[in-house]
């Protein structure tokens, strides 16, 4: 017999502690991206240090970069590029595969199975494969780095979410909706969706650090954002000539891409049990 | 039984074929979609407009973009992978070596990451909660969530920055010894392992604790067995399928990891290449390295499919 | 003589989701002669699997001992080691779980399984061990008592699984076998042969046992004493005569008042017009693709006809495969027939509900087994009644309030749970919301699908109360679809036996309760009674079972 607490339910949102830190550190990249113009304590094209690769610094708190600019500064924008590229990538990714996959669930079919395949097949060309044949043959500005990084992502999001959706399409009560004579819209958003939100948006999570390496990884690469631009890959790369010495320009940049990304999946692993998986 | 396990074989690689039909289709568009006229951005600026117009029928770009996509397809078949745009030499031949490195690279690391990933992962989910679990996932989340490029940087300033053990960021060409064989092939290696084994320590962990949380394994346990024989001699038998599937799915990885590694360290494999050939718009070389990398992540996948069919006793 | 186990004031706890603790077994003392069967008698939530299980020293994940000493065969199980646990499970205290065919490995032979405790324990050499399985297969009655171990359990029937699983546990000569519900997943017609073979192994060789059971009539046939189980604490302890015949205490006398429901109340005014309400004719219905003649590969239903008056109410028995549900379903509209008519009060039925009018689907209804997966977890009660009275009805604000407070009174729950989720709610209140549902409607016939199977007795006695209640008041009719005999029986005016895709018989017990075909003679003969001797003395003709019982 399994034991059943039919009056548990009610249970407070308790958070650890691990995941208020992960919350904490994007709270602080996203407050520092949205006001970064206003707090940079340098023009981010201004050479204020006669050394290239300066070391750290009471002037500058970062040390400079390659060709003596201030680093702290050139990273909180960065900030902005980074997180801003990804967000967006995330939210059109998210929001297509989402409807996508639910309609595919609920209509099944033809529709369903042809939708599979084509997306399927795409997601089996490797993430970083993509990304180096569009750059090579559409180039990569900030708007086509965003579309391409939302197509890349697209299948993945439509496979997790139509999976959840077909769970949730074998319970009984999307069959008591079918036979009381229900809309398919009726049935996806107003019978599925509520159950599958959770999941959906911890997804939403770690499609978010996917691209975010991606995007790190192209920008790394010399092929993501472009000068006279720079998110914290870029600046991976355009100081990568520091490394031997083992300057902060080529060091920071790659922290604070793993302090976003891993805060991110410390905050996902640790949301409580309710939100995360609801639908099970 | 037999036929009907020969007949999921077979519709399984007729799926695989599909789907590389879809991709070569995909990447040849992508690439075809180029804005601007190929024959002009290859001619520059100063080209007559004669020359351009020999070089578009040369090139068969007055066709329309389908039968191009054939007539490619025709050629990849044949193992023709058209002319470099950029120095006019096949792009088999700038391939061929290159291909064999990339190869060796890919082996060396698997041979290194499958073993190690599969003790951590299976060992790991055996003492599931215990401090040594915790430890294994805390730093596989890690190296899943920071960029490849990072770990090839942590590993040069480790490794040759303060430790000075090997060199940084170059590949030397010329190879004589064991010693520089090891050096050379070391922080590359390395680099991918981590890539690797992080996903795939992850997965089998996951796959194992699937099969540990059965009815069978608690039967199995309440017969007096002690936990690591339920876990070996009941779980892993049932997790054949799905770590087949983790070991082929996280080796994938070894695609994205592989162009961060061969650029970063100057290798001279087939990744280079490509990324070398965006940056100059060489899209038959393009066109091509993708196509070999995609058949080689599709057969990968391919293969794990098979391997969880085979491993499935209901189908036996 | 020196009790075999002693258990003295158990306490187990367990820790929810949201890390709360709470006590499951709240002080349970239990002792056991050693030869001796007890049973532990329930509902679900009563305790009594977790409390055969501490007697291996075992709680499953998020549960702990936390109180009391489990003295069995002089040795605490409470005190020792994981590792002389492990020395004593398999060897002196054997297990048979619930479901077999979960609990045996879907990649190991069946004869591997079943000797692996000999091997564990170092008891027997392999050959011997291998000997020594056959001949319990063969004590067990199980067909090829040589061949049957090599296979795969999944190329073995429920019932030889179930066997098989006794086998597993009797092979290493244990003091105590715990018999987890063996029976519970088996058709009626298999269980008799389980339930057999069971018993004349058990009092052959002598060996004590705990068998843990929901159900009073199974228990009667094995059990010598019978401790009866509510909310982790024990209600009352007696020798298997004295509970059945002499109660004191009322919790278990409402559950032996549930076992025996009372007769159709109303008698069947047989003089009365019959009018059709809905007609089933010639209807066939399955999966798979079709066939050069139009019909299914898989014919789940074949050529059913049947008829339900107005005003009264059909039943549809039979066992799993039978094809009871896909009728159901194929009457709902859900799987729509392959070929046969319906027609509801004269109205010609399409065979999908896509195809059905809104009113046509409106004056049909389906109420489902599971409450858990019929009501939409993440809308309140309000909504999951709310809808259809708005999609039907086109009621809104006080109105469609008003209404779902009338409904809630009618299946007779407090109008507070309006607000609650169906997650907050009892079994047997989910149950009764999701009737709710399929009044809202204001159907003229409700097809009911098992709607009994999953709850507790005592609860399935007062649903089955109420619908009677509400057929009453409303002129209703009800397709009762249940493997449940008394169930049916308590409700139906009619019944129809199914067996292998085909209506087998109709019977109207208010005319003749005796049914005439051989199979659904097995059927009515297989129905656990009461009575202690009841297992032993039925007879059954072996020629018969052969042909039916899937055992």
């Amino acid at each position: 017999m399994t034991l059943s607490t039919p009056f548990s339910s009610k249970v407070s949102y308790s958070f650890s502690w691990v995941g208020m830190v992960g919350l904490a550190i994007i709270v602080f990249w996203a407050v520092i991206a949205l006001a970064a113009p206003h707090i940079i304590p340098y023009p981010i094209g201004e050479i204020v240090d006669e050394d290239y690769f300066g070391p750290m610094s009471s002037k500058l708190l970062l040390g400079s970069d390659y060709l003596g600019r201030d680093m702290l500064s050139r990273l909180m924008m960065g900030a902005r590029y980074t997180v801003g590229i990804s967000l967006a990538a995330v939210c059109i990714a998210c929001f297509t595969g989402t409807a996508l996959g639910m309609a595919a669930a609920v209509i099944g079919g033809w529709f369903d199975t042809i939708l599979s395949r084509f997306l399927d097949a795409l997601n089996s060309i490797p993430s970083k494969l993509s990304g180096l044949v569009v750059a090579a043959a559409i180039g990569s500005s900030i708007n086509v780095l965003i579309v391409m990084l939302a197509v890349i992502y697209t299948p993945g999001a439509y496979r997790f979410a139509r999976a959840l959706a077909v769970n949730v399409n074998t319970m009984d009560y999307i069959t008591v909706a079918r036979t009381r004579g229900e809309s398919i819209l009726y049935i996806i958003f107003s019978e599925i969706l509520p159950n599958i939100i959770g999941p959906l948006l911890a997804d939403f999570g770690i499609r978010f650090v996917f691209i975010t390496l991606l995007l790190s990884g192209l920008s790394f690469l010399g092929l993501g954002v472009q000068p006279p631009y720079a998110d914290w890959g870029a600046l991976v790369h355009e100081n990568i000539s520091g490394l031997p010495f083992g300057a902060p320009a080529v060091i920071v940049p790659s922290l604070a891409i793993a302090s976003l990304t891993i805060s991110v999946n410390l905050l996902i692993d640790n949301l409580p049990k309710k939100i995360r998986d609801r639908s099970a | 039984m037999r036929t009907f396990v020969l007949n999921l074989i077979a519709h399984r690689l007729l799926i695989a074929g599909l789907t590389l039909l879809i991709v070569s289709f995909a990447v040849f568009f992508a690439t075809a979609m180029l804005p601007g006229d190929t024959a002009s951005i290859l001619l520059g600026q100063a080209a007559t407009p004669e020359a351009v117009a020999g070089l578009r029928a040369a090139m068969h770009l007055d066709e329309p973009a389908v039968f191009r996509f054939f007539r490619w397809l025709a050629g990849l078949a044949r193992g023709d992978l058209g002319t470099s745009y950029v120095n006019n030499v096949a792009v088999a031949d700038l391939i061929g070596g290159r291909f064999v490195n990339t190869m060796r690279l890919a082996g060396i690391t698997t041979l290194i990451a499958v073993p190690v990933a599969l003790t951590l992962g299976i060992t790991s989910a055996m003492f599931r909660g215990s401090i040594y679990d915790r430890i294994v996932t805390i730093l596989t989340i890690g190296v899943i969530s920071v960029p490849e490029f990072m770990i090839a940087t942590s590993a040069v300033l480790v490794f040759s920055v303060y430790l000075k053990w090997l060199p940084a960021l170059s590949f030397a060409n010329e190879v004589t010894s064991f010693w520089q064989v090891l050096k050379v092939y070391a922080m590359p290696v390395i680099t991918l392992a981590f890539v690797v084994s992080a996903q795939m320590i992850r997965m089998t962990r996951a796959a194992v604790i699937d099969t540990i949380n059965t009815p069978y394994l608690e039967a199995a346990l309440l017969k007096g067995a002690s936990r690591p024989r339920a876990v070996l001699y009941h779980a892993l038998p049932n997790a054949v399928g799905p770590i087949a599937n983790a070991i082929a799915l996280s080796l994938s990885y070894l695609v994205g990891g592989v162009i961060i590694v061969e650029t970063i360290f100057n290798y001279p494999g087939v990744a280079k290449l490509m990324v070398d050939g965006v940056s100059t718009r060489d899209l038959p070389l393009i066109q091509s390295c993708a196509i070999i990398f995609c058949i080689g992540y599709l057969a990968l996948i391919t293969l794990a499919d098979i391997v969880a069919i085979l491993a499935n006793p209901r189908l036996r | 003589m020196e009790n075999l186990v002693e258990i003295r004031g158990l306490k187990v706890e367990a820790t929810t989701d949201s890390g709360r603790r709470l006590d499951i077994i709240k002080g349970v003392d239990l002792d056991i002669a050693p030869g001796e069967i007890v049973a532990l008698i329930g509902e679900s939530g009563s305790g009594k699997t977790t409390i055969a299980l501490t007697l291996m020293g075992y709680t499953r994940t998020g549960c702990r001992i936390s109180g009391g000493s489990i003295h069995v065969a002089g040795k605490d199980m409470v005190t020792l080691s994981e590792r002389q646990r492990a020395m004593i499970r398999g060897r002196e205290i054997s297990y048979v779980p619930q479901s077999a065919a979960a609990a045996f490995n879907p990649t190991k032979r069946i004869i591997d399984q079943v000797v692996e405790v000999t091997h564990i324990h170092k008891l027997l050499p392999p050959a011997e061990a291998r000997q020594k399985a056959i001949s319990l297969f063969k004590a067990l009655s199980l067909p090829n008592p040589e061949q049957i171990g090599d296979r795969y359990p999944h190329q073995v029937s429920g019932g030889q699984l179930q066997r098989l699983a006794a086998a597993m546990a009797l092979i290493s000569d244990p003091k105590l076998v715990i018999f987890d519900e063996p029976t519970t997943a088996l058709d009626v017609t298999t269980q008799i042969e389980v339930l057999r073979a069971f018993k004349s192994v058990m009092k052959k060789s002598g060996i004590a046992g705990v068998y843990v059971s929901h159900d009073l009539a199974v228990v009667a046939q094995i059990a010598d004493r019978i401790l009866v189980l509510r909310n982790g604490e024990v209600q009352e302890v007696g020798s298997t005569e004295t509970i059945l015949n002499d109660a004191k205490h009322p919790y278990t006398r409402e559950l032996l008042s549930a076992f025996e429901p009372k007769p159709r109340g109303d008698q069947l005014d047989l003089a009365a017009e019959a009018k059709p309400l809905l007609e089933i004719n010639a209807l066939t219905a399955g999966y798979g693709p079709l066939q050069e003649d139009g019909l299914p590969l898989v014919r789940a239903v074949q050529e059913a006809s049947i008829t339900v008056q107005k005003g009264r109410n059909l039943g549809i028995i039979g066992e799993s495969g039978c094809g009871k549900s896909t009728l159901a379903r194929s009457i709902a509209g859900i799987l729509p027939a392959s070929s046969g008519k319906l027609t509801l009060d004269g109205r010609q039925l399409a065979p999908s509900a896509r195809q059905r009018s809104r009113e046509q689907l409106r004056e049909l209804q389906i109420v489902f087994q599971h409450a858990d997966t019929s009501l939409n977890p993440a809308k309140s009660i309000e909504d999951i009644l709310g809808r259809p009275l708005t999609f039907y009805h086109g009621m809104k604000g006080s109105q469609r309030s008003t209404r779902i407070d009338q409904l809630l009174d009618m299946v007779q729950l407090p109008k507070a749970l309006r607000s609650r989720t169906p997650a907050e709610l009892s079994g047997g209140q989910k149950q009764r919301v999701n009737f709710a549902r399929a009044l809202a409607a204001e159907p003229k016939i409700i097809l009911c699908d098992e709607i009994t199977s999953a709850l507790d007795t005592v609860v399935a006695a007062a649903v089955i109360d109420l619908l009677k209640e509400l057929q009453r008041e409303l002129a209703l009719s009800y397709i009762f679809i249940s493997h449940d005999l008394s169930v049916v029986e308590a409700i139906c005016d009619e019944i129809v036996v199914m067996y292998h895709g085909k209506k087998v018989e109709q019977i109207t017990p208010a005319i003749s309760k005796i049914p005439q075909h051989p199979y659904s003679q097995l059927l009515f003969s297989s129905v656990p009674k009461l009575d202690p001797n009841w297992l032993d003395s039925l007879e059954r003709d072996p020629e018969l079972v052969k042909a039916y019982a899937h055992a």
